[in-house]
C-alpha cells in the first residue's frame, strides 16, 4: 500500500536524522533532542492516548535519572545496567502513584500527580545522604564493559541511541498494540469500555506504569549523558515543560511530541546565547518568561500543535486518518472495542 | 518534649494553615463559578505579598493600607486576566485554562525573579502588633495570632457572603445549574469576572498577611500552589467548609511532623513530604475527598 510505503520511507528518514544528528548539532544536544523527545512521547502516550494529563511525569524521569546515577556512581556498573536501575525505580515508584492518581478524574488527576511529584522533590531535596541535596549527584561516570566513554563527545550519544529507539518502538507497539486500542476506547467512553467487560482501572494503571518507564528511560539516558543528576529533574517547571513540548508537537500524534521537544530545545539553546534583550533584561536570563508567555500561546491559539496542524492540512486531498485529541470524545465509540 | 514547644508548633501549624484556608478558599470559589483550576493562583498569592511590599517601600504606604490596597490591585490584574485570556477558553476542556493559567504563573514568577532578584525580602509588621502575647505555655508573636484570627475572619465572611446573601444565591445557583439561573433572568456571565477578581483578591490578601510572617520572595507563590493543590485533593473543591478545613488540618500536619520524632529520625524536614502522604491516605479511603461527592464519570 502507498501509505504503508510513505509510513516505511518516514521511519527511515527519522532514523537517517537521528544517526547525522550529532554531526549537524553538538552532541549534548543532539542527546537532549532525542532523551526530550522520549520523555515527550511517553507523556504522550498517557495523554494523548489515555486522555490522561500528568502534570508530574518529572517524577518518574527525574528518578530514574538519580537511580541510573547512583548505580553507575556508587555500584560502578556498565551504563545499559544503570538505564535498568532508573528504569526500574520509575516503574516501583509509578505503581503506587498511578494507583492512587487513577482513583481521580481530569483536573483532579493532574493536580494528583503534580502533588506526588513534588513530594517526590522535597524527599530528594532533603536525603542528602543519597542525593547530594542541593549539589546533585556530580561526575556520574559512564562506564561500557571495557572501556570507559569520553565526555562531550557524540560517542555517547550512539551508545544511548539504541536504548533511546527502543523506548520509541515501544510506545508505537503499545499504542498499535490491542491495549492501546482499549487505552482509547477508554479514554473516550470508559463507561462503555467498562460495560464491555475491560478492567479499565487495571488497563489505566498499566498505561501509567508504561508511561513512566519510558520516562524513567529517558531520565535515565540524560542524568547520565550528562554526567550529573540535579534537583531539576525533579521539578514542577520540567513536568510543565514536557507538557509543552506535547501540545506544540500535537497531543495524540506521538512522533509530534519529538518535534516539541526539539523545537523547544533549539529554541532554549538559541536563547542560551542569544544578546537579545527586551526591557533592558537579556532574553538568556528570561527562560521563565518566555516558557511562559509560549504555553500561553500555544494553549490559546495553536492546540492542534505542529504535526496535528500538518495532518490538518493534508486531510481535505485524503489519506490520513485525523489525530485523536485529548479530551475530545471521538463520535462513533471506543474504535477497537470488538476484542472483547 | 515539652508542652511549649508542642503549644508553638500547634500555633505555627495553624498560621500555615490560615494561609491555606484562605488560599483554597479562594481556588474553590473560583472552580465553582469558572470550572477552572487557577494555577496562577500561587503567583496572585505572590504579587498580594509583593504589593505590600513595595507600597512601602516606594510610598511608606502602612501595612493598614496595604491591606485593601494589595489585593484590590492584584483583583483588577486578575479580572484583566479573567476578560483577555481565560474567557477565550472557557468553553474548551477546563484543562486547556489550568494550562494557560500554568503559563501565566511561570511568566509572572520569573519575571518577578528577574525584577526583584530571589533574595527574600523583609516585611515589618505594624507596630501595634510586634512584640509578643502570653498563651498559656509559651509566650507567641502577637502578629501571629493576628494572621491566625484575621484570615479565618475573612472565611467566615466569605462563607456568609455566599451561603446567606443574596448575592451568594445567585453564585451558587450559577454554579449548580447555569443555564436554569439564566432561564430565571440572571445575567450568569456578568458575574464571571467579578467572582474571579474576588478569589484572586483573597489570594493577594493571603500575601499580605503572609508578608510579615515568611519573607517576601518571587518562589513563594510556586511553594505553595502545590501544597494548596493537595489541600484541594483532601477537602474537595465542592464546598467552602471543606476548603477552610482542609487547609487549617493541612497547617497541622504539618506541624505535627516537626513535633514527632522516630527513633531519633526527625521528620520535622520531611514535613511536606507528609501533608502528601495524607493526601495518599485520603485517596485510598476517600477519593472524593473528605467533604466531597464523588464525581460522574
Amino acid at each position: 500500500m502507498r501509505v504503508q510505503l510513505r509510513h516505511r520511507l518516514g521511519y527511515l528518514t527519522a532514523l537517517l536524522v537521528a544517526l547525522a544528528l550529532p554531526q549537524v548539532i553538538y552532541p549534548g544536544l543532539a542527546l537532549d533532542i532525542v532523551v526530550w523527545g522520549l520523555f515527550a512521547v511517553s507523556l504522550d502516550l498517557l495523554l494523548g492516548f489515555g486522555g490522561l494529563l500528568s502534570f508530574g511525569h518529572a517524577a518518574f524521569w527525574g528518578s530514574a535519572g538519580y537511580a541510573a546515577g547512583l548505580a553507575a556512581k556508587h555500584l560502578g556498573v556498565p551504563f545499559p545496567v544503570a538505564v535498568l536501575a532508573g528504569v526500574t525505580v520509575a516503574v516501583l515508584l509509578a505503581l503506587p502513584i498511578g494507583y492512587l492518581s487513577i482513583r481521580r478524574q481530569a483536573i483532579y488527576f493532574a493536580m494528583v500527580t503534580l502533588a506526588f511529584a513534588q513530594m517526590l522533590f522535597y524527599v530528594t531535596n532533603e536525603w542528602r545522604g543519597l542525593t547530594g541535596g542541593e549539589n546533585g549527584l556530580q561526575a556520574i561516570p559512564r562506564t561500557f564493559p571495557g572501556l570507559t566513554l569520553p565526555s562531550g563527545s557524540a560517542a555517547f550519544y550512539y551508545a544511548a541511541l539504541p536504548l533511546a529507539l527502543l523506548g520509541y518502538w515501544l510506545a508505537w507497539r503499545a499504542v498499535h498494540s490491542p491495549f492501546g486500542h482499549v487505552l482509547v476506547a477508554i479514554r473516550d467512553n470508559e463507561a462503555r469500555a467498562q460495560a464491555l467487560g475491560y478492567p479499565t482501572r487495571r488497563y489505566k494503571v498499566l498505561g501509567f506504569v508504561l508511561s513512566a518507564a519510558l520516562a524513567g528511560l529517558a531520565g535515565s539516558l540524560f542524568a547520565l549523558g550528562h554526567g550529573f543528576a540535579a534537583l531539576e529533574l525533579l521539578h514542577w517547571t520540567t513536568s510543565g515543560l514536557v507538557v509543552m513540548m506535547v501540545i506544540l508537537g500535537g497531543v495524540g500524534t506521538l512522533w509530534g511530541s519529538v518535534i516539541g521537544a526539539a523545537v523547544v530545545l533549539l529554541l532554549r539553546d538559541w536563547l542560551s546565547t542569544s544578546t537579545l534583550t527586551l526591557a533592558g533584561v537579556s532574553l538568556k536570563d528570561a527562560w521563565g518568561v518566555v516558557t511562559g508567555v509560549i504555553f500561553v500561546l500555544i494553549v490559546l491559539s495553536f492546540r492542534r500543535g505542529v504535526w496535528g496542524t500538518l495532518l490538518q492540512l493534508r486531510l481535505p486531498r485524503g489519506g490520513s486518518r485525523p489525530a485523536p485529541r485529548a479530551g475530545q470524545t471521538t463520535a462513533g465509540g471506543p474504535s477497537a472495542a470488538d476484542g472483547g | 518534649m515539652n508542652g511549649t514547644l508542642i503549644a508553638i508548633q500547634v500555633f505555627d501549624g495553624l498560621v500555615k494553615g490560615s494561609f491555606y484556608a484562605l488560599l483554597s478558599l479562594g481556588l474553590a470559589v473560583i472552580f465553582g463559578m469558572l470550572r477552572v483550576v487557577n494555577f496562577a493562583h500561587g503567583a496572585f498569592y505572590m504579587l498580594g505579598a509583593f504589593g505590600a511590599w513595595l507600597l512601602a517601600q516606594q510610598w511608606q504606604v502602612p501595612f493598614w493600607a496595604a491591606i485593601v490596597l494589595a489585593p484590590l490591585g492584584v483583583g483588577l490584574l486578575g479580572m484583566a486576566l479573567e476578560r483577555t485570556l481565560i474567557r477565550r477558553l472557557s468553553h474548551l476542556d477546563p484543562l486547556y485554562n489550568f494550562l494557560l493559567t500554568f503559563g501565566v504563573a511561570l511568566a509572572v514568577q520569573d519575571a518577578m525573579r528577574l525584577k526583584y532578584g530571589i533574595q527574600g525580602k523583609p516585611y515589618m509588621p505594624p507596630e501595634q502588633l510586634r512584640g509578643v502575647t502570653d498563651i498559656g505555655p509559651a509566650f507567641y508573636p502577637t502578629y501571629r495570632i493576628f494572621a491566625i484570627v484575621f484570615a479565618l475572619a475573612v472565611c467566615l465572611l466569605v462563607w456568609y457572603l455566599i451561603e446567606r446573601t443574596r448575592l451568594g444565591m445567585i453564585v451558587r445557583a450559577a454554579t449548580e445549574r447555569p443555564d436554569l439561573t439564566r432561564a430565571l433572568g440572571v445575567n450568569v456571565d456578568r458575574w464571571v469576572t467579578p467572582v474571579f477578581g474576588f478569589g484572586v483578591a483573597l489570594a493577594a490578601l493571603g500575601g499580605v498577611i503572609a508578608a510579615p510572617v515568611y519573607q517576601v520572595t518571587p518562589v513563594m507563590g510556586a511553594d505553595i500552589i502545590i501544597i494548596l493543590f493537595a489541600v484541594v485533593v483532601i477537602g474537595g473543591l465542592g464546598s467552602i467548609a471543606g476548603a477552610v478545613v482542609a487547609g487549617l488540618l493541612v497547617g497541622l500536619i504539618a506541624a505535627a511532623g516537626q513535633i514527632i520524632e522516630i527513633g531519633g529520625f526527625d521528620l520535622g524536614r520531611y514535613e511536606n513530604a507528609l501533608i502528601f502522604v495524607a493526601m495518599a491516605i485520603v485517596l485510598l479511603a476517600r477519593p472524593a475527598g473528605l467533604f466531597g461527592h464523588a464525581e460522574a464519570g
